[in-house]
């Protein structure tokens, strides 16, 4: 009897929900380490970007809007999804380098941290929401809010922690998000749309794509409809130039600079905090 | 309708014989008053007379230096290293000062940028007093602001403020800046840099170590000089949006922080259900406020189309009661435009709107023919188009759109780059939870416009800045979380 064949995936991008290649038809070749396995990962292009940034903003409205218990249990939702496909990402991790051992705590760590920020995003408002003792007749109080549509150049040396521990708190914090995964391990990035797509997040809040930084930076940071640009990585050319498009339309700005994800440090309330707004509301105190 | 009456009120000017004024003003820099190294000076001047009031020094890159060392040495040997109560406690005394004198405060900064006695006397100063007053008990308390987290400061901060509330705005950055622990290097505004220099007499008599704050004075190179200086580690700017973009392009990849405050074109919008008299009274108070040199300023008005007849009829009438003239007279609720530049800009804005198709209504009121001066102004017949509805006046000038529905005026107010701050009037309190939630702004006024304390942050979305000042989220600028 033949050997049976495998069938293999092909690797697209995560565009309002959906699973489209690339509009450029462009693919980059990854191959392993061992050179036994190739795949082609889309090469995204600038409209492939404008594309997600439709769909992001569409999105993002509905998404703030939803109730902070819903957001917790979608984000709760996506971590139940990831422990039930673990296997998957073990062969990936390995095929992309990692030991089992290594493989196995880059999945651990990334569903603590789905779990971390799940029971976030309905206390984060609570934590830092304010009433503030005016000296005026008035009630006078604060709040986080959405700061709108997120670009993000995701960490290159992680392939699945690196790109959860950026999206977790952008999305808990009631943002949608455009993402570009790592370079040089993208496999998972597209494996985890899969996971989200399973979870109950609407189209269009989380956007991944793949493909080169080098092309794609500029255009994530001149982008008009970005309100805030995450840029994970220690090039200091492609910081400077993050920073100088940001003042195109006055994007915040959150660097991270490489470090081992997986410490407790990386999450924090005060990540989510970072793709936020402050909101302050007076009224008349009076009859 | 019921004819207004023209009320007639006599002269009653605020006293100036007890203000101390100095011929020349020198730069603030290591706690002493020095000459600046290019032994320049330029006049700052009282917009309402257009008399010279005094000379002021004009900081050059050598002098901000100077400043930078001085800070940084302050920081490193005394301010650093000092008991977080103990730095509280000059932060009060600086409040307690600035109480004790604010009759003077309020007469110079009248002086020196054309606002109206009543606003430097009720609003400026008294304001900027409680912005130290509040800071100072922060000091040896961040661990409660930021909790699980400990606050490190910065380093030396540089600040740059706007003209258009000189003293308020340099009690806005100084006071978080120094209870987070930093030091400054301070430059007030060209036209209206006295005030400032009056604060630094007081840091001086509150005995604040040499070089915690220094002041220099100058135009836009001053400015350039701060944001590019390489051991500066925070840049705290108030002003256009346009220099707001060229600060975030000068430190870019430099690591600096910043926090901006930059323009503004505030919707304010009146419902029918709102009580009417008061709304038309908050719109006055939106747009001529300051003459309208405000960035948080409601210079867009939406007005639900059923009583658009009534509240325009009321406004007009209302904007005939205005007092407009000396700025020292303590009737007078609109004083000078702060500079001749500004009054240029806001004239050709006004030239604009009309030719772009706008119905223009001016106070019928009498100009003083020496100063610079602005007759307060709306428009009606406009379209969100229009460049006097999209970009910021930043004068006495403001602009009448109609809506129906509380989606379509949504839609509208946050048709802007700017995002600054917004105005809703209506009796009904779950439309006003609505509409204040999906306004894209930092500030929301509800059945209230222009009001301002040291707890409540104040702060832009979109292109009207980063970061918020005030309250807590104000402290955040300052600190490194660790």
């Amino acid at each position: 009897m033949s050997e049976r064949i495998n069938i293999q995936k092909t690797y697209k991008l995560f565009i309002d929900g959906k699973f489209p290649r690339t509009e450029s038809g462009r693919y980059i070749k990854w191959v392993d380490s061992k050179e036994s396995t190739l795949v082609n990962i889309c090469r995204g292009s600038r409209k492939d970007f404008r594309n997600a940034m439709v769909a992001a903003r569409k999105a993002s409205c509905g998404w703030a809007n939803r109730t902070a218990y819903n957001r917790t249990q979608i984000l709760y939702r996506i971590g139940e999804m990831l422990e039930g496909r673990r296997d998957q990402f073990m062969a990936e991790l390995v095929l992309q380098g990692l030991t089992k051992k290594q493989a196995t705590a880059e999945i651990d760590s990334s569903i603590d941290r789905l779990i971390y920020y799940a029971g976030w995003a309905d206390k984060f408002q609570q934590v830092f929401s304010r009433v503030n003792p005016v000296s005026l007749p008035y009630f006078n109080f604060t709040v986080p809010e959405a700061t709108g549509v997120v670009g993000a150049i995701a960490p290159d040396d992680t392939s699945l922690l690196g790109l959860v521990s950026i999206i977790a708190p952008v999305i808990a914090g009631g943002n949608a998000i455009v993402i570009l995964a790592s370079e040089s391990h993208p496999l998972c990035s597209i494996t985890f749309a899969e996971v989200l797509q399973t979870s109950d997040v609407p189209g269009g809040v989380v956007n991944i794509l793949t493909g080169y930084r080098s092309e794609l930076i500029e255009h994530f940071s001149s982008h008009m409809d970005v309100n805030a640009i995450i840029y994970c990585g220690n090039e200091g050319s492609d910081r400077k130039l993050v920073e100088t498009n940001a003042a195109l339309n006055v994007k915040r700005v959150v660097h991270f600079p490489e470090q081992n994800w997986s410490k407790d440090q990386h999450q924090s309330p005060y990540h989510i905090l970072k793709c936020q707004e402050t909101k302050t509301t007076w009224h008349p105190v009076g009859v | 309708m019921s004819k207004t009456i023209k009320w007639e009120y006599s002269p009653a000017p605020e006293g100036t014989d007890h203000i101390k004024l100095k011929k020349q003003y020198e730069l603030f820099i290591d706690g002493k008053f020095v000459a600046p190294n290019s032994g320049n000076y330029f006049k700052t001047i009282n917009p309402s007379n257009e008399k010279m009031i005094a000379k002021v020094a004009e900081a050059d890159k050598t002098d901000v230096d100077k400043a930078v060392k001085s800070a940084k040495n302050a920081y490193e040997k005394v301010w650093s290293k000092m008991p977080a109560k103990e730095r509280g406690k000059y932060i009060f005394r600086i409040a307690r000062l600035l109480q004790e004198r604010a009759r003077e405060f309020s007469v110079i900064e009248t002086m020196d940028g054309g606002k109206p006695i009543r606003e430097s006397r009720d609003v400026d100063v008294p304001l900027a007093a409680a912005h130290f007053f509040y800071h100072a008990g922060w000091a040896d308390k961040l661990e409660y602001a930021f909790p699980g987290r400990k606050a490190n400061p910065l380093g030396v901060v540089g600040q740059i403020i706007p003209w258009n509330f000189p003293l308020l705005m340099a009690a806005w950055k100084l006071a978080p800046a120094l209870a987070t622990g930093n030091t400054v290097v301070l430059k007030p505004a060209e036209t209206t840099p006295l005030t400032a220099m009056k604060l630094a007499e007081i840091i001086q008599e509150a005995d604040l170590p040499p070089g915690v704050v220094n002041i220099v004075t100058g135009a836009g190179k001053t400015g350039q000089a701060i944001v590019n200086h390489a051991n500066i580690k925070k840049i705290a700017f108030t002003g256009s949006t346009d220099v707001g973009k060229y600060i975030m392009k000068a430190v870019a990849g430099s690591g600096k922080k910043y926090t901006l405050e930059l323009g503004g074109k505030a919707a304010n919008i009146i419902f029918e259900d709102a009580a009417i008299d008061q709304a038309v009274e908050g719109i006055i108070d939106a747009i001529f406020f300051n003459q309208g040199h405000v960035c948080c300023a409601g210079s867009r008005l939406y007005v639900q189309e059923g009583i658009s007849d009534e509240v325009i009829s009321k406004l007009r009438n209302r904007m005939e009661t205005l007092i407009v003239g000396d700025p020292l007279d303590k009737n007078t609720d609109i004083g000078a435009i702060n500079s001749k530049m500004q009054l240029k800009k806001i004239e050709s804005y006004v030239k604009m709107g009309t030719k772009e198709g706008g119905s223009i209504f001016q106070s019928s009121c009498s100009l003083p023919n020496k100063g610079f001066w602005h007759a307060p102004t709306i428009f009606t017949d406009v379209s969100q188009s229009n460049r006097i509805v999209q970009e910021e006046i930043f004068g006495p000038v403001l602009a009448i759109q109609t809506f129906r529905t509380v989606d379509e005026v949504i839609a509208k107010a946050n048709n802007s780059p700017y995002g600054l701050s917004g105005g809703v009037w209506t009796d009904k309190g779950s439309k006003i939870f609505k509409v204040t939630k999906d306004i894209r702004a930092g500030v929301i006024w509800a059945n209230t416009f222009n009001k301002f304390d040291p707890a409540s942050p104040f702060g832009g979305y979109k292109e009207s800045g980063v970061g918020s000042e005030g309250g807590i989220e104000g402290l955040s600028g300052y600190v490194d979380l660790g």
